[in-house]
């Protein structure tokens, strides 16, 4: 059985297809990362699955079951993070944490689960008092708190420092190992590139990528370097038969690699030309697309 | 049963930490009872202005807590988006009415205890008091209020259904008869004020509590009527994020 399985959803508010007949499915012990820019249908797409919306047509399973007509029993074996929210103002970390492990039953400790999202020195602080990675904290022990089998996390590092993202990649990664099927919505390509193992790409309401993040970054071979910013890249573009794009100094040619020699020939051309345009030529890069720049891709035109 | 008693817990739990809700629930009745039964400044038509305002400050107690108070809460709980994490657990929609019925049922009763301990210390001597119709009253009222405080919560923004329910305790204290007969507002507000649930659940009090002699069939239909409907509309109309 699949953890979840999507297929052909369509999820419509009046004349608006915010769902666009998707399909796709989450594995156990798997980390699916849902990226899209806003706007794309990540968010309706997951809510349905979390229980929270009807389709308008297609189907949902979440263990086998129908999250809109089983909610109650689904609910047992699925954590929810929600991306902000969902805690009363005055209420305080250690007694919410302890309301929801008694909630889901599951014989979890409220005081080991606190410690785990490294909250133990604010059992007494209300939620009012945290800071916004504080509260990213609790909400991801609120889920935790289902000892899940699946977990919905959206934007679970939002606004945690550096040090507390380590310890949010940890949770995630013991949580997939353990065998549940996390599904984590991120507009953070960097955070999903570190804990994904598959990528659900969505835009317009479609799916444009549905891949093991491997498959989908070896699909396609960057050519990265730095030279002057005077590099005329329409005519270094117009030598080499491919698009150059700039970000200042450093400019990106992106093919799809079909034979191994490709990557070197090209370096051979773009290195040879800017000699002979006596340009400079530094940190040059050869390897896989990152997640960021298959994003920019194939979501060109729509706002993230 | 744990999930349930999980969940009164904190409910019970917010409704002692959030001041401003026990200000309405407990300070405005006590306050309201303790100053005009100690100070004979109310047109009341009666010997003793505490045997007429117990049981209005009664009514005015189950309005406080099962619209304003529960109203309130429940509105900020959407907007915080509360309920919508609640939904994504084991606890369901019923359990989550129940819990919230019993915190309310649990503050009315220490509502009803302070009250009628301060009127009894007031003066106030209740004649053949039939307390089983009285409690039958306040459970049929709580419905009928707390339908208000959630068709309300149910569709307003936080502090817009702060604002709203305020001012609907405001105008129901006001047209409810509680402090004063309604005899002695003009007669249209008069006819406004007898349809109002306060009036009804204050004039269906007085009768059990005071055996006022009056005729209460009229007030239990008004009193049923919006026990039936406002909970119906609250039921079709509430949005829980």
């Amino acid at each position: 059985m699949t953890a979840v399985e999507v297929a052909n959803l369509s999820v419509h508010y009046g004349p608006l297809r915010a769902v666009d007949d998707v399909s796709f499915g989450a594995a156990f012990g798997e980390v699916t990362a849902v990226l899209g820019p806003n706007g794309a249908g990540k968010t309706s797409t997951i809510e349905t699955c979390e229980g929270f919306r009807r389709p308008t047509s297609g189907a949902v399973r979440v263990l086998g079951l129908d999250p809109w007509a089983q909610r109650t029993t689904l609910h047992r074996e699925v954590g929810v993070m929600l991306q902000d929210g969902g805690v009363y103002p005055s209420a305080r970390v250690g007694e919410t944490v302890a309301q929801y492990c008694r909630l889901y039953n599951r014989s979890v400790s409220p005081t080991e689960l606190v410690d785990r999202v490294g909250l133990g020195s604010r059992v007494t602080s209300t939620w009012r008092r945290l800071s916004g990675g504080e509260k990213q904290r609790l909400s991801l022990a609120l889920a935790l708190a289902a000892k899940p089998r699946v977990a919905f996390l959206d934007e679970p590092t939002s606004g945690v420092d550096v040090n507390g993202r380590d310890d949010v990649r940890g949770i995630i990664r013991d949580l997939a190992s353990d065998g549940c099927a996390v599904i984590l919505a991120t507009h953070e390509l960097d955070e999903a590139e570190r804990v994904a193992d598959r990528v659900v790409l969505f835009n317009r309401g479609k799916i444009v990528a549905d891949s093991t993040l491997a498959n989908l970054r070896s699909a396609r071979t960057t050519v990265r370097f730095r030279s002057s910013t005077t590099l005329d890249t329409a005519a270094l573009a117009r030598h080499i038969g491919l698009d150059v794009s700039a970000n200042d100094d450093e400019f990106m040619v992106s093919f799809t690699a079909t034979d191994s020699s490709m990557a070197s020939d090209l370096v051979s051309r773009i290195s040879v030309w800017l000699g002979s345009n006596a340009l400079p030529l530094h940190d040059l890069n050869v390897g896989g697309e990152r997640l960021e720049d298959i994003f920019r891709m194939l979501t060109k035109g729509q706002g993230s | 049963m744990s999930a349930l008693r999980s969940q009164i817990d904190a409910e019970l739990s917010l409704v002692r930490r959030n001041g401003e809700q026990l200000l309405v629930t407990l300070g405005i009745p006590l306050l309201l009872l303790g100053f005009f039964g100690s100070v004979d400044i109310l047109p009341t038509n009666t010997d003793d202005p505490i045997d007429f305002l117990v049981p209005g400050i009664l009514a005015l107690a189950v309005m406080s807590t099962s619209m304003v108070s529960l109203g309130i809460a429940t509105g900020f709980e959407r907007s915080y988006l509360v309920l919508k994490r609640l939904a994504a657990t084991p606890l369901g929609t019923g359990r989550l009415i129940a819990a919230k019925t019993i915190a309310v049922a649990c503050v009315e009763a220490v509502q009803m205890v302070l009250l009628v301990a301060l009127g009894l210390a007031l003066g106030w001597s209740p004649e053949s008091a039939n307390w089983l119709l009285a409690l039958a009253a306040v459970v049929v009222g709580t419905f009928a209020f707390a339908g208000i405080g959630l068709a309300l919560a149910g569709n307003l923004r936080g502090e817009v259904n702060l604002a709203a329910s305020n001012g609907l305790y405001l105008i129901l204290l006001l047209l409810g008869g509680l402090l004063f007969p309604l005899e002695r507002l003009p007669a249209f507000l008069e006819a406004v004020g007898r349809a109002t649930p306060t009036h009804a659940l204050a004039d269906i009090l007085a009768d059990s509590l005071m055996s006022a002699g009056h005729h209460t069939g009229t007030s239990w239909l008004v009193l049923g009527a919006w026990a039936i409907a406002m909970p119906a509309v609250a039921a079709r109309t509430f949005r829980w994020n």
